[in-house]
């Protein structure tokens, strides 16, 4: 070990008792410790994004490659991915400004400029401030809608829950129901996440014949067409499930968007 | 090289940081609903007992007996949060099934009291002995617990299926209880009896004892 | 709000269901006084140390917290476990010292379990859970209030029975810390009861 002389061995060799080692020794532990912390969420940060965004792009392929039909229709049309585009969601028209390759929804709903404030009574699902754009997902095939894929988001029991809703041209029939991401109890809730679950929701409806939008998870067996069967234990996580879904087909979510697209076609 | 043996294999049974020294509890029970969690937050608390063992071995000998607490959580928190943020970056499923666990290990009983009554007085490498050995110790707790808990209550081990259940046309029904929270402390304490059936030495005497009654005599 | 306060006491009882500051919850449960102290002094901590973390969390630690000075790209949530063992530390610190001017006997009792509190898993769990259910301040209150009231009341009911066990027969092997987890778990099993039709 080369010889240090000087302050720093004197520090060392100052009693524990003394105050001003007590100062030193916190502090520098402090700063090392700041650095390394700091430096290893700096360094981590990009990865960790990445894990997340890459996990959603695979959630959202896979589980257009696994709807019946699909993959054909994709093929004769010629597309392998579906067409993202942004909607405005209060007026439901598309919004052709922002490139919605560099939208991100997270941000723009932090930013005051780019989100709105949900008021209680108008936030089923949580969420306190939700971007005024949001990505959607078409597949379309002649000129036609084929598939259209809303991400939806809202708090379960414990934890945000995200997902795709993939509905057919007919805007009521449910293709699919696929969870990205959630943190609910492990064995529990978490087995939202599970395919044979979401697998009960293809060919579910989301509204009633008068255009009420009903779609819920219910305990007792599901019976009519816009009940899906809950996981025992989970009450809670089916509820939000069910409120997240109200919030994004209703007037503050998507419903303006789908509403359009009945009307116009696409 | 004995006490270096003995240092590590000690906590495993003998000395076992969850059965008797009642440390480590806390972030113990709560995820071992699945086996993979389990391990998951073994090895994690293990990395960062010997880590953190390390370190506070290290320096002990400078510092002073009144901030060593604070100086001591604060290298354990930094620990867990870099292998936090290393779980979030390379295993990112785990992280979100492990939640608010893994940054608990911060407040571990088990961390902070190996520190406090082992690390602070002890040189490096018995300290990393000790500190291996009692990560080993509980994470045998936990494999016991999270392998009993995921076979019993949902008849797979780490998600692949072991006993066909009622669900997939077999025979097993699934104990749902395994899930929740009681079933942990069923477990452990009756895998605190069987240990101390083995090692009656570890048995605590009874406050009281009933005096025989005329009968009985 | 009600139903917040009543499900932070029983149904998410930071003790019996998710297991949180266990340690101390089996070492102090001996005596019902004792038990008693501590689990008051667990309620005052939390109340007080739930809401803090969320405006920390919220003014200073979370993405755009500082958008207000120009940065809203700073995220400081890496140090949140950090600052939240902080304030608790210091928290606990103030209550000692209030405890030994205005409550010495208690003070006294509770001896080494003040500061223990500070290591102890629950009061940081709360804090933790807090920011990741997104809790507002005011639910922040409320929650910090219910969830120390819900050890507390763990705490001290476990000690009652545990008063009584000492006069019970049992088999060696099981005596003391094993009965101690079987006692719990049945606890456990009774606050899971209470949580409804079909529960968490």
């Amino acid at each position: 070990m080369s010889e240090r002389t000087g302050p720093w061995r004197r520090f060392l060799g100052l009693p524990n008792t003394d105050p001003r080692k007590a100062f030193g020794v916190t502090f520098l532990v402090a700063l090392v410790c700041a650095l390394v912390v700091s430096s290893a969420s700096v360094l981590l940060k990009p990865l960790q994004d990445a894990h997340v965004e890459r996990e959603r792009q695979a959630r959202l392929a896979a589980m257009v490659a696994a709807l019946p039909a699909m993959r054909e229709l994709m093929e004769e049309a010629g597309v392998d991915a579906l067409e993202t585009r942004l909607v405005v969601l209060e007026t439901g028209d598309y919004e052709t400004a922002t490139n919605p390759a560099a939208f991100d929804p997270v941000a723009a709903a932090r930013d005051p400029a780019t989100s709105k404030e949900l008021p209680p009574e108008a936030d089923p699902a949580g969420l306190k401030r939700i971007a005024t754009l949001a990505p959607v997902h078409l597949l379309e095939r002649d000129g036609r809608l084929a598939l259209v894929v809303l991400p939806v988001s809202g708090m379960g029991y414990q934890s945000l829950i995200r997902a795709y809703l993939a509905l057919e041209p007919d805007l009521v029939t449910v293709a699919a129901l696929t969870v990205v991401e959630q943190g609910e109890t492990p064995g529990l809730g978490a087995r939202i996440e599970e395919p044979d679950w979401q697998a009960l929701w293809t060919g579910r409806r989301v509204a009633d014949d008068a255009g009420r939008v009903l779609i819920r998870v219910v305990q007792t067996p599901a019976k009519a067409p816009y009940e899906v069967d809950g996981i025992s234990g989970a009450t809670r996580t089916g509820a939000g499930i069910s409120n997240m879904l109200a919030f994004w087909l209703g007037a503050h979510g998507f419903g303006p968007f789908l509403d359009r697209l009945k009307r116009e076609g696409g | 090289m004995a006490t270096f043996i003995d240092r590590l294999t000690r906590p495993l049974v003998d000395e076992n940081p969850v059965t008797l020294q009642i440390l480590g509890i806390c972030s113990a029970l709560a995820v071992t609903t699945t086996l993979a969690t389990a391990l998951t937050m073994a090895a994690a608390l293990t990395v960062v007992l010997c880590l953190s063992g390390l370190f506070i071995s290290l320096i002990r000998q400078h510092i002073p007996h009144s901030v060593r607490l604070i100086v001591q959580i604060t290298i354990i928190a930094s620990l867990v949060i870099v292998i936090d943020g290393l779980l979030r970056a390379y295993a990112f499923e785990m992280s979100r099934r492990l939640s608010v666990f893994v940054g608990l290990i911060v407040t571990n009983c088990l961390v902070l009291g190996r520190a406090e009554s082992f690390a602070m007085k002890n040189p490096v490498l018995p300290t990393l002995a000790d500190a291996l050995g009692n990560g080993m110790g509980y994470s045998l707790v936990l494999i016991v617990v999270g392998t009993l808990r995921e076979l019993l209550g949902a008849g797979t081990l780490l998600g692949r299926p072991v006993v066909a259940t009622v669900a997939e046309g077999g025979w097993f029904e699934p104990l749902a209880l395994m899930q929740r929270a009681p079933a942990a402390f069923f477990i452990l304490g009756l895998l605190v009896w069987a240990i101390r059936a083995l090692r009656r030495s570890q048995a605590e005497a009874p406050d009281y004892r009933l005096e025989a009654t005329e009968e009985e005599r | 709000m009600t139903e917040l306060l009543f499900r932070s006491i029983f149904e998410e009882n930071l003790a019996l269901s998710f297991f949180l500051g266990i340690c101390t919850f089996l070492a102090v449960s001996k005596r019902v006084e004792t038990a008693a102290g501590l689990g008051f002094a667990v309620i005052v901590v939390q109340t007080i140390t739930v809401p803090l973390n969320n405006l920390i969390q919220t003014q200073l630690l979370s993405e755009g917290a500082w958008g207000w000075v120009g940065l809203p790209e700073v995220d400081l949530g890496f140090l949140k476990l950090v600052t939240f063992i902080g304030v608790i530390a210091a928290s606990v610190q103030v209550l000692e010292m209030t405890l030994d001017r205005f409550a010495p006997l208690l003070y006294r009792a509770l001896g080494i379990f003040l500061p223990l509190i500070t290591v102890n898993c629950a009061i940081l769990g709360g804090s933790l859970f807090m920011v990741e259910r997104r809790y507002d301040f005011a639910e922040a209150v409320v929650y910090g209030f219910g969830s120390g009231a819900g050890w507390a009341l763990a705490i001290v009911t476990f000690a009652a029975i545990r008063e009584r066990l000492r006069y019970s027969d049992m088999p060696a092997g099981l005596q003391g810390l094993g009965s101690a987890f079987l006692v719990t778990g049945l606890m456990s099993l009774g606050i899971s009861a209470l949580a409804g039709a079909g529960g968490p």
